[in-house]
């Protein structure tokens, strides 16, 4: 009988070994999600300076490919202007897994640190080149050349060099270098970065690609969202181990304080409610709650229906106007072409705040640049989701819940769907973080913001078809009454041909009537409802 | 010398030029005084297709539609009519003739009034005939001809190079196309007694053959099938300006049986046209009672044609004893028989017998 042997691995060695899991399955999506994690984390950065990023990457090929296709060894670089990192945590911001400021409960686009890690540790083992990081906060700048030791989950500082600041830059720079396979990733990098633009028409983006060739982005305004505030967990949010740690920790004397100072929305009355609905006296010392008083306390909160609805504020929605904007640019609508944005109101599930934001287009400019049918844009916590999409619930959301034909959409209507969901646990299906699982509310309140949208639209296509009936009839009479004006006079041996004009404009009338009321469609708007 | 019948010709063209220059500035003053331009034409819908007992042939009712231009559906084929019209109109002034396979090409290339197929054209053209009372040839457009005429009929050109030039029916063994320019001619003298009008080419040639004209002293006339309206025209100045009877030989069969009758009484689609029927005119065969009579060889009628026969029996135009009696011989016979049929007993034999038979009893 063999032997088996027990050892612990550090996270390193896990997603050394579990590459697939975080995005690192092949060369081409290795790129594709080394790109992605670092614009990620550099734009989280900037949002926390509140300060409009300006991004710049750059890809550069280092070793070209063994053979004719397949992966080549690339060089990634990034500089944005966000805040910057600390000299003292750099090295373990970037050279230790599960390490960084994202453990708290506030809206933003990484959720456990560990993008930014995985990427450098794919290029350390694909490579084995160390990474090159400098940032400053402001005050002089540190740079460092370093790697990470996989089996302890420790960095390995290389090289650490003080530099003097003296135009005062603050931001952070990554270089690094990776294997991967950039023909094959590069239109879904395009299309990352076209649809990042997308929900921060406040960004900046410079993109060279390995093949020189440069990508603008530019930003269509300066204004930014109002910042996530950081919140207390709500009660319905926690669950059995959290609540277990919460206990074991807090200064409360009793678990009615205990309550009130820990979650948030809980005053004395609802608290003392709680507490007496859970059989949980109020004034028990919280270190005295056994296992099975804890679970009681889960379960109860599940069921209780009296607490506040969770705090939106720790939510950084984009806003119907800036979502508007974004797709207009990116999309380069004009002004005779549909846009609209709405916004919901913050809802909930399984006691996380959520707010579904959702934006509609259509027009000719769609239809010149190709697009045909409905095409879906999905976003969660301003972050594009580009693969398997038909898994997602905002694809079952547009594709089952809607009737198309109720609002005029035939099958190859160029419309643009965009939906982005925002909340401080997106229900992603997997850690690949692509598609969202079916939460029920989330469901809900994506099927009506689209309904809502497609209320509007519906008028705007039933205007344009009038409206092009109404051109056609006039185009009609601009055709034939020229050639009867023409061939009666010659028939009639006259040298003149009579004016038709006076004909035309007693028709024309109504078509200016038209487009008087189709001006009136909404173009961008937000209106609550 | 030549004097009279190019004076006719000319003084109809003028009418027509006339007519055609009228309605160009009928519209053409709507318009001067902004109004969109109409015109009003008798409908030609079915329901508006009546058959004249008195004329004994199909007429338009009363009822008038409207064209107008203001008229998004008819706008189009306003345009079409007014283009039609001033075509026409050159046509009379060049003095040249066209066919509606040249007036459907002829609008290519002018834009928007371009026609989508010939039907297009063909319907328009006949919408103008309507509009102006005029059958098509007035405005010189034939249609392709393949039907012919033979026998001492002297006529007299009035086209142009060969106005006042005359020449006899005989002069051509094959017949003389009836054209553009024998339906303009002007007729001058025969000493034919009446018109023989036959279906099919090979049985013309045959009785030109067995000299069946001198030997009737008849006009024959080649219909080729369903006879042109320029041949149907001339059968119709045959019998009216020469008091000659007219005598319709076809096959044995639904389809022969009609050709006959439109010769007779004109079709639905010529309704607003006059002087196109024969109401005189007599079919003489082949019939049902001839089948049986002269034992003919026969073929088996066809679904088809038993479908035809029944639609025959009820069209007002065969209210006659003769028609009724032959349409329900030939059903109960259910067989029919063609022209050719009569070569089982030799190749004269419908010359040297049966044509004397009919014609004495006829």
């Amino acid at each position: 009988m063999a032997e088996a042997s027990y050892q612990s691995i550090s996270p390193s060695d896990f997603f050394y070994r579990n590459r697939e899991i975080a995005g690192f399955s092949n060369p081409s999506r290795a790129l594709y999600s080394a790109v992605r994690e670092l614009l990620e984390n550099s734009l989280d950065a900037c949002e926390a300076r509140r300060v409009p990023p300006d991004i710049y990457l750059r890809i550069r090929e280092v070793l070209p490919s063994k053979g004719e296709e397949g992966p080549e060894v690339y060089s990634l670089r990034i500089e944005d202007n966000g805040t910057g990192i600390p000299d003292e945590y750099i090295p373990l911001c970037f050279g230790k897994v599960f390490y960084g400021s994202k453990y708290i409960l506030r809206q933003s686009r990484g959720t456990f640190g560990l993008g930014g890690t995985i990427t450098i540790l794919y290029g350390q083992i694909t490579t084995h080149k160390p990474v090159r990081v400098a940032s400053s906060i402001g005050k002089e700048i540190h740079e460092y050349e370093m790697m990470i030791d996989i089996e302890h989950n420790e960095p390995i500082v290389l090289r650490h060099e003080v530099h003097e600041n003296k135009k005062g830059w603050r931001g952070t720079i990554v270089e690094l270098q990776l294997e991967g396979d950039y023909s094959r990733s590069m239109n879904k990098i395009y299309e990352y970065l076209k649809q990042t633009a997308m929900v921060c028409p406040y960004a900046d983006i410079t993109f060279v690609d390995p093949k020189g060739r440069l990508y603008r982005f530019e930003r269509a305004t300066d204004q930014m969202p109002p910042p996530p505030r950081a919140v207390k967990p709500h009660p319905k949010g926690v669950d059995v181990e959290t609540l277990r740690r919460m206990v074991a920790s807090t200064r409360a004397r009793n678990m009615k304080a205990f309550m009130m100072e820990h979650f948030q929305g809980v005053g004395e009355v609802t608290a003392e409610r709680f507490l007496n609905t859970a059989s949980i006296d109020p004034r028990t010392p919280p270190g005295e709650l056994g296992p099975e008083d804890i679970v009681k306390l889960v379960r109860a909160a599940n069921d209780f229906e009296e607490f506040n609805r969770p705090d939106p504020s720790c939510l950084s929605p984009i806003g119907e106007e800036l979502l508007g904007m974004g797709i207009k640019k990116e999309l380069n609508l004009t002004d005779a072409d549909f846009l609209m944005a709405v916004q919901r109101r913050p809802s909930t599930y399984l006691g996380f705040p959520f707010i579904v934001e959702a934006a509609m287009a259509h027009g000719r400019s769609l239809a010149r640049q190709g697009f045909s049918g409905i095409t879906l844009y999905r976003f969660a916590n301003k972050i594009p989701l580009l693969f398997d999409e038909s898994s997602c619930v905002i694809w079952k959301a547009v594709n089952r819940n809607i009737n198309w034909s109720t609002y005029l959409v035939s099958p190859d209507t160029p419309l643009v769907v965009a939906v982005h969901v925002c909340s401080t646990k997106i229900p992603y299906k997997s850690v690949g973080k692509e598609f969202l699982a079916d939460q029920p509310e989330v469901e809900r309140e994506i099927t009506n913001a689209i309904r809502q949208l497609a209320r509007h639209l519906r008028l705007y296509i039933s205007r344009s078809i009038r409206m092009a009936r109404e051109r056609r009839r006039l185009s009609v009479f601009e055709r034939f009454l020229p050639k009867i004006a023409e061939f009666s006079a010659k028939l009639a041996d006259k040298e003149e041909i009579p004016d038709i004009t006076p004909l035309l404009r007693a028709v024309g009338a109504d078509l200016e009537e038209v487009e008087r009321r189709i001006k009136e469609v909404p173009q961008v708007v937000g209106e609550g409802c | 010398m030549s004097g009279k019948a190019v004076r006719e010709a000319d003084r109809q063209r003028e009418m027509t030029e006339l007519a055609l220059k009228q309605l160009g500035s009928l519209v053409y003053e709507q318009i001067r005084a902004r109004e969109f331009p109409w015109i009003m034409i008798q409908s030609r819908s079915t329901d508006n297709i009546i058959y004249d007992q008195e004329l004994k042939q199909y007429i338009l009712g009363d009822r008038l539609i409207r064209r107008h231009s203001r008229n998004i559906a008819h706008i189009r084929p306003f345009a079409q009519l007014i283009w039609t019209a001033w075509f026409s109109r050159e046509l009379l002034r060049h003095r040249k003739t066209s066919t509606l396979r040249e007036v459907y090409y002829s609008a290519r290339g002018q834009r928007d009034i371009e026609f989508k197929d010939q039907d297009e054209s063909d319907n328009i053209i006949t919408d103008l005939e309507t509009a102006l009372s005029r059958p098509r040839e007035d405005f010189n457009i034939y249609p392709e001809e393949r039907s012919a005429i033979f026998g001492d009929l002297t006529i007299e050109y009035t086209v142009p190079g060969y106005e006042g030039k005359r020449m006899n029916l005989t002069e051509h063994p094959d017949g003389v196309m009836i054209g553009p320019a024998l339906t303009s001619a002007e007729f001058i003298e025969t000493s034919a007694d009446k018109v023989l009008v036959i279906e099919k080419g090979a049985m013309f040639t045959r009785l030109v053959e067995e000299r069946a004209h001198e030997k009737f002293n008849a006009i024959l006339i080649h219909t080729a099938g369903q006879a042109p309206r320029s041949t149907r025209s001339i059968i119709q100045r045959l019998n009216q300006l020469g008091k000659m009877p007219v005598y319709i030989f076809t096959d044995g069969d639904p389809w022969g049986v009609h050709i006959a009758m439109v010769i007779i009484s004109g079709s639905a689609n010529a309704a607003h046209l006059r002087g196109l029927a024969t109401p005189d005119a007599k079919w003489i065969g082949v019939w049902a009672t001839d089948i049986v009579k002269y034992r003919l060889p026969t073929e088996k009628l066809t679904d088809m044609d038993i479908k035809r026969l029944k639609e025959l029996k009820k069209d007002p135009r065969y209210g006659g004893e003769l028609w009724q009696r032959e349409i329900d011989l030939f059903i109960k016979l259910g067989v029919k028989a063609e022209l050719e049929a009569f070569s089982r007993y030799g190749l004269t034999y419908i010359v040297d017998k049966y044509l004397p038979d009919k014609l004495e009893g006829a």
